[in-house]
């Protein structure tokens, strides 16, 4: 149990952080998503690893499990929920707006633009008349 | 009521005014104006009389539901927390007219209810007790400050917002880490009872405090625009509108208060499992802060830039003062995060000023035409610079000299008075190079011709930025009663014992 636990948030924690490097905003939000996924495990499993036992305090029981915990992933999710969808939809604004879905702004302001209709594959997928997601 | 039942009125007011923005006067700008600077001028009020409050008492509380601690949340009020609602009140005034006066409001939707609410996120964080809702109010303000950082639109600024989101989104991934681990080892997240039970930790669970604790101090540093976390600042205050940067020179001191907070009440350095260790980070990083910053503004060609890195610079300052851990150093930096927070907002709202009236030329730092009211901006720009540079006579010398004086026959003494100095020295340079190429040089290249104006400029943005001026030579005037109240202040943030009572109840 411990094992299976702990091996998850770690893989989970990895892959998240690898996605939550790369530089277009649809893999960094997927990172993003796997690290609050990590964190939620973390916590869950910060009042110990009990199996079987309510989540409740009573003077008739011997084992429970530590409630708090499971009240304080409750408000994780809720929040990392809310902001994964705020950042899905700040993302689209500014790929709308920009016409691409990098994260990096090393972009030059006076770089020629170029025209989604003459476009070819080397001018990379965000170009492309179909849009980056037509692409792969 | 008494004044304990007022602690929980910051955080209610523009919790209960925001949505009814969003729902009832989502049409009428007017009406959200109004209601707008009444609420904002009310909290101003109410920060005023709980500030002289907890000047005069004990420290209070407020326990949400009823429910006694460790069990339920609670809201704290000393004096830290007095002086930090004041100061984002008395930096919300100026900054909201402005927003009106300038247009900025109109320029998008729902500009005043995503202020209210970043005023809420912003004092919960100040008054909680307890280090989850702190997350939580973290969030709030974060998810605000989101809104607010977007607010007008337009392709940098969207990609800038992404960045800045994200940074934090990593960032609030980190603080639970750091809440799980914490809570892990001690079974706690009052801060108070954290005071309590991380003294008495077994030698055992040393290591694992001491993870959660340097989490912790990531997430404060992430917050604090701390190097090497600074990455997200320039980007973000830079593009944000003018305003908006203004209000946000208020969000790096929230971190920058968690630190202060929670580094001497729960993880003072007399804790076994800790010790200096903090110290030990916290004063290299914050010597590279204020390098980094202060070269920043040398290298800087946009006046939005210049201006960010201004604020991680003196943020460098301030940790400086901060990573001292006594007495002196604690007085050191509550005054220069007052002066530092009415400097960055200063600069930012003339540099909205100047940019408004460049056209084209925008906040690049190169010779353009005169612009209307040059001479009035050119002079607001030149007080602003010789404050946040910490040059006599405004009170970013008198902040620099405290900070300095609390470093006084410290360990590395001659590295810190060094990187003070020499960094004032840059940052001098800096700002005279960008007044000079903004203001002076449009005579040499066009004398005589000015960019026309034909927009009738209204006089609202002046007034807000000469009250925020009008702090900072107060803040030089009376700097004696105020570092006389700030000593009592960094006085009762080292008597764990006065804080833990006052939560807990006596033993």
């Amino acid at each position: 149990m411990e094992l299976l636990v702990a091996s998850a948030v770690g893989m989970m924690t990895a892959a998240g952080i690898y996605l939550f490097l790369r530089l277009r905003t649809f893999p960094v939000i997927l990172g993003l998503a796997l690290l609050s996924y990590a964190v939620n495990l973390f916590l869950f499993a910060t009042g110990r690893l009990i199996v079987g036992a309510p989540a409740i305090l009573s003077l008739h029981l011997k084992e429970y499990t530590d409630p708090l915990p499971q009240a304080l992933v409750l408000t994780a999710i809720v929040i990392s929920f809310g902001m994964t969808a705020l950042v899905v939809i700040l993302s689209l604004g500014a790929y709308l707006e920009t016409g691409n879905d990098r994260i990096d702004m090393h972009e030059p302001l006076d770089a020629p633009q170029v025209d989604a209709t003459t476009a070819t594959p080397s001018d990379g997928p965000e170009h492309h008349p179909a849009g980056p997601e037509e692409q792969s | 009521m008494s004044l304990s039942e007022w602690i929980i009125a910051p955080v209610l007011i523009p919790a209960v005014l925001a949505p009814l923005m969003v729902l009832l006067m989502r049409f009428d700008m007017l009406l959200q104006q109004v209601f707008s600077v009444v609420g904002t001028v009310a909290l101003a009020v109410l920060a005023l009389w709980l500030l002289i409050g907890a000047s005069n008492g004990p420290i209070l509380d407020y326990r949400l539901g009823n429910w006694p601690a460790p069990f339920g949340i609670i809201l704290v009020l000393d004096r830290l927390s007095a002086m930090m609602l004041a100061l984002t009140a008395g930096l919300s005034v100026p900054v909201l007219l402005y927003a009106i006066g300038s247009g900025w409001d109109t320029r998008g939707r729902h500009f005043h209810a995503l202020f209210q609410f970043q005023l809420m996120g912003i004092n919960g964080a100040f008054l909680t007790g307890d280090a989850f809702n702190l997350f939580v109010f973290f969030e709030v303000l974060l998810i605000a400050s989101y809104g607010l950082m977007i607010h007008g639109g337009g392709a940098q600024r969207m990609k800038a917002g992404v960045q800045y989101v994200v940074f934090n989104l990593a960032g609030s991934t980190l603080f639970l880490f750091a809440l799980g681990t914490i809570y892990a080892v001690t079974g706690t997240l009052n801060m108070a009872d954290l005071a309590n039970k991380v003294v008495a930790l077994p030698p055992g669970d040393a290591g694992l405090i001491r993870v959660g604790a340097i989490l912790l101090l990531l997430v404060f540093a992430v917050k604090g625009a701390l190097v090497p976390l600074q990455f997200w600042l320039p980007n973000t205050y830079s593009h944000a509108p003018g305003p908006v940067a203004a209000l946000f020179a208020v969000m790096t001191k929230i971190g920058a208060y968690a630190i202060l907070r929670v580094f001497t009440l729960i993880f003072p350095p007399t804790t076994p499992a800790t010790g200096s260790l903090f110290a030990d980070i916290l004063l290299p990083a914050a010597l590279l802060t204020l390098a980094v910053g202060m070269i920043g503004i040398l290298g800087a060609r946009q006046l939005t830039r210049l201006i960010s890195f201004a604020a991680i610079g003196s943020m460098g300052t301030l940790f400086i003062a901060v990573a001292q851990f006594s007495p002196e150093g604690n007085t050191a930096a509550l005054y220069y995060m007052v002066h530092s927070t009415l400097a960055a907002a200063v600069l930012f709202l003339i540099a909205d000023l100047t940019i408004a009236r460049r056209g084209e030329a925008g906040g690049a730092l190169r010779p353009a035409p005169r612009i209307a009211q040059s001479g009035l901006i050119a002079a607001l720009f030149f007080a602003a610079a010789i404050g946040m540079a910490g040059m006599p006579p405004l009170s970013g010398f008198v902040g620099k000299l405290l900070v300095m004086q609390a470093t006084w026959g410290q360990p590395g003494q001659a590295l810190i008075w060094g990187t003070i100095l020499i960094t004032s020295l840059i940052a001098l340079l800096g700002f005279a190079r960008a007044g000079s190429s903004l203001f002076w040089k449009a005579n040499a290249i066009a004398p005589g011709s000015r960019i026309s104006d034909p927009e009738e400029r209204p006089t609202l943005p002046f007034i807000a930025t000469g009250i925020l001026l009008a702090g900072l030579v107060a803040l030089t005037v009376f700097a004696g009663p105020v570092t006389g109240w700030m000593q009592g202040t960094s006085a009762q943030l080292l008597d764990r014992a006065a804080y833990v009572t006052a939560v807990l109840g006596p033993k």
